[in-house]
């Protein structure tokens, strides 16, 4: 049992078809596993299609090919109805605390909601486990008979967070939790969801365009460039050996907070916008924006690189990089300006 | 040039009043990057919204904002159109709602040169692919009859940012500029931030709550927290010797990935929340939620005072944490 994956997404396709029967092409053959008690991030900007595959795994849209696995389950194609009792091994944290919670209800009903719904407590069994977990989120208990609109954006954070974890799923899909928030906030959110990792020992998909945060609490790391995972790694490994030129990019243009190592940087300015995934380019998706395309040419242009393994654990789809051949460095790393 | 002094601002709602900001005070020098830092609700933006009383009929300003030896805040509302715009201008954080979606980009761009310079329309046209490349747009004479909608949304800011520096302005005020966009995309116009103050000369106000961005184009900083300035100093030296506890609690929120191993065991949080600001407390406003705070904290406003060379500090116990 322990070595199915909590989560395993193959060759995950989510098209859209637009007007005039174009298609979107959102989420373009996403592979990934989520091992038990793991914290994996997803990584990229908007339109990325981060945030579809969340959606697909939750079964809130419909894939248009691949296949999902919650603990060994295909739950791809299950109905509604078969998919229900399911339902309680995955949740979902928002990103926006305001939106996400219902204004009618209070606190302790929104917590408790999820028990009820799935008919697992009633009457006093209930209050004690929406009391259990308010304390596990750290939110005063008498906070049970107040309206969302009375809490601060932290606080509506941690019901959204208490819900979804009430039932104790084994995998959570936070996407974007702590965006909305303010810095202050978002550090004591970040550190409550590793705190209750800890404990709980759920699994987590951590959904954001933030790298700062993926480094602080993510095991390992995707990275998604239009509707595909161009590089995933272990957590250090990325942020120490970055290897698509995307990743690259990404990580050298987020602002550090310390002018020193800031203003000894040289971020790598990508080349205008980000291509429509109406029309993704032919061959590598990222070429048109590629600072080393050029090295590149003709076979990115042709040929559309897959994820291979460049050293253990660590995927690159670039045709730069292969097993034991790293791509070029296109800036110097943060950590390294630090130590000189 | 831009010298701002007891500014208050107070909103009358029907809750009751708002003490948005309480007596604060500024200054920015030709040429400089002043980044402005705070969390939600600290009065960053109605600080600088007031210096050319931007803000609605409910809010009450009192206070001098100095503009080359003008009171900004006593000037006749005609007097205050030739400088709106012209001498001082604002970009927003959100470009898709500060342009208008029935107007091309060409025309935005282009009424403001009309208007305040008063140039014919060919030569508006001309100056206006001149200032879409200024700002590194691609291909400016296409874009120039495209809507706001066809445009990304770094694209769009940089179009906002065509139209605040058209008239070669003193003052740029930038609030929020990159917070809407992606990190690719905000590298680019922080670059373009760079540009304009080293090409044009212009001061630029750069309201934010991103240390990173502060951190990597402002010259000095100044740290707000419920409506008072809490810190203020150069750059390196703010990020070197934070004195307020506030602000030493900020640097400590932020996850450091350059850091390495170690470092990363837990994110420092500052407890409780920003207080309401119906009433102004006759007490530190940061006092509910400070480590260091005294009975002294709690009677008393803390008064600014200079606690190393050019670094201000609202504190009755400053230091480094």
């Amino acid at each position: 049992m322990s070595d199915v994956p909590a989560l395993e997404v193959v060759d995950l396709v989510k098209h859209y078809t637009g007007r005039r029967r174009r298609v979107v092409h959102a989420v373009d053959g996403v592979s990934f596993a989520l091992g038990r008690g793991e914290i994996l991030g997803l990584v990229g900007e908007s339109g990325s299609g981060k945030s579809t595959v969340a959606a697909c795994v939750l079964r809130l849209i419909e894939p248009t090919s691949g296949t999902i696995r919650l603990n060994g389950a295909d739950i791809t194609h299950l109905s509604r109805r078969r998919m229900r009792p399911l339902r309680r091994q995955v949740h979902m944290v928002f990103q926006d605390p305001y939106s996400s919670l219902n204004p009618r209800l209070t606190c302790g009903d929104i917590v408790g909601e999820p028990l009820r719904l799935h008919k697992l407590a009633h009457g006093r069994a209930l209050n004690a486990r929406v009391d259990e977990i308010f304390d596990a989120v750290g939110l005063r208990s008498e906070l049970r008979f107040r309206y969302p609109h009375e809490l601060s954006g932290g606080q509506r954070q941690r019901v959204g967070l208490a819900r979804s974890l009430i039932l104790r799923p084994s995998v959570l899909v936070a996407d974007e939790p702590v965006s909305a928030l303010d810095v202050s906030v978002q550090a004591s959110i970040l550190n409550l969801l590793r705190d209750l990792q800890r404990e709980m020992g759920f699994s987590c998909l951590f959904i954001t365009h933030d790298l700062a945060t993926v480094e602080f609490l993510c095991d390992r790391v995707a990275v998604m460039y239009l509707g595909e995972i161009v590089e995933t790694a272990p957590r250090r490994d990325l942020f120490r050996r970055p290897q698509h030129p995307y990743t690259q990019a990404l990580l050298s243009a987020a602002v550090v907070a310390d002018p020193v190592v800031q203003r000894a940087r040289r971020p790598v300015v990508l080349d205008g916008d980000p291509p429509s995934p109406l029309e993704p380019p032919s061959g590598c998706r990222f070429r048109t924006r590629c600072p080393l395309h050029e090295r590149s040419a003709p076979q990115s242009d042709e040929e559309h690189p897959a994820l291979r393994e460049f050293a253990s654990g660590h995927l690159v789809a670039c045709h730069l990089v292969d097993r034991d051949r790293p791509a070029p460095r296109l800036v110097e790393d943060a950590a390294d300006i630090v130590n000189a | 040039m831009l010298e701002v002094s007891d500014l208050s601002v107070r909103f009358d709602t029907d809750d009751g009043p708002v003490h948005a900001v309480d007596r604060m005070s500024l200054t920015l020098a030709p040429g400089e990057v002043l980044g402005v830092v705070g969390e939600s609700g600290c009065g960053k933006s109605v600080t600088c919204m007031s210096f050319v009383r931007l803000l609605p009929e409910t809010a009450h300003v009192t206070g001098r904002v100095l503009f080359e030896g003008r009171d900004l805040l006593t000037l006749s509302a005609r007097e205050l159109r030739r400088i709106r715009g012209r001498e001082i201008s604002y970009v927003f954080q959100e470009p898709m709602s500060s342009l208008n979606p029935v107007f091309t980009v060409g025309r935005q761009v282009g009424e403001v040169l009309q208007r305040h310079l008063g140039l014919s329309r060919a030569a508006a046209r001309s100056r206006t692919i001149e200032l879409l490349r200024l700002v590194r747009i691609p291909a400016a004479e296409r874009r120039l009859d495209e809507y706001p909608h066809q445009l990304s949304g770094g694209m769009r800011q940089r179009v906002m940012i065509a139209i605040a520096i058209a008239c070669d302005p003193k003052v740029l005020v930038a609030d929020e500029p990159t917070t809407a966009l992606d990190v690719t995309i905000q590298a680019g116009i922080l670059d373009l931030m760079r540009d304009i103050r080293e090409r044009l000369g212009t001061a630029i106000v750069l309201i934010t709550h991103n240390l990173g961005v502060v951190a990597d184009v402002a010259d000095r900083v100044v740290v707000m927290y419920a409506g008072r300035k809490a810190e203020e100093a150069p750059v390196p030296e703010l990020f070197a010797h934070p004195q307020h506890p506030y602000t030493i609690g900020l640097l400590g929120a932020v996850p450091r990935p350059y850091e390495g191993e170690g470092t990363r065991e837990r994110l420092q949080e500052i407890p409780g929340r920003v207080p309401s600001l119906h009433e102004l407390p006759q007490a530190c406003a940061f006092a509910d939620r400070c480590p260091r705070a005294d009975e002294v904290t709690r009677s008393q406003i803390p008064q600014l005072r200079e606690v190393r060379p050019s670094h201000f500090v609202a504190c009755f116990h400053p230091g480094p944490g």
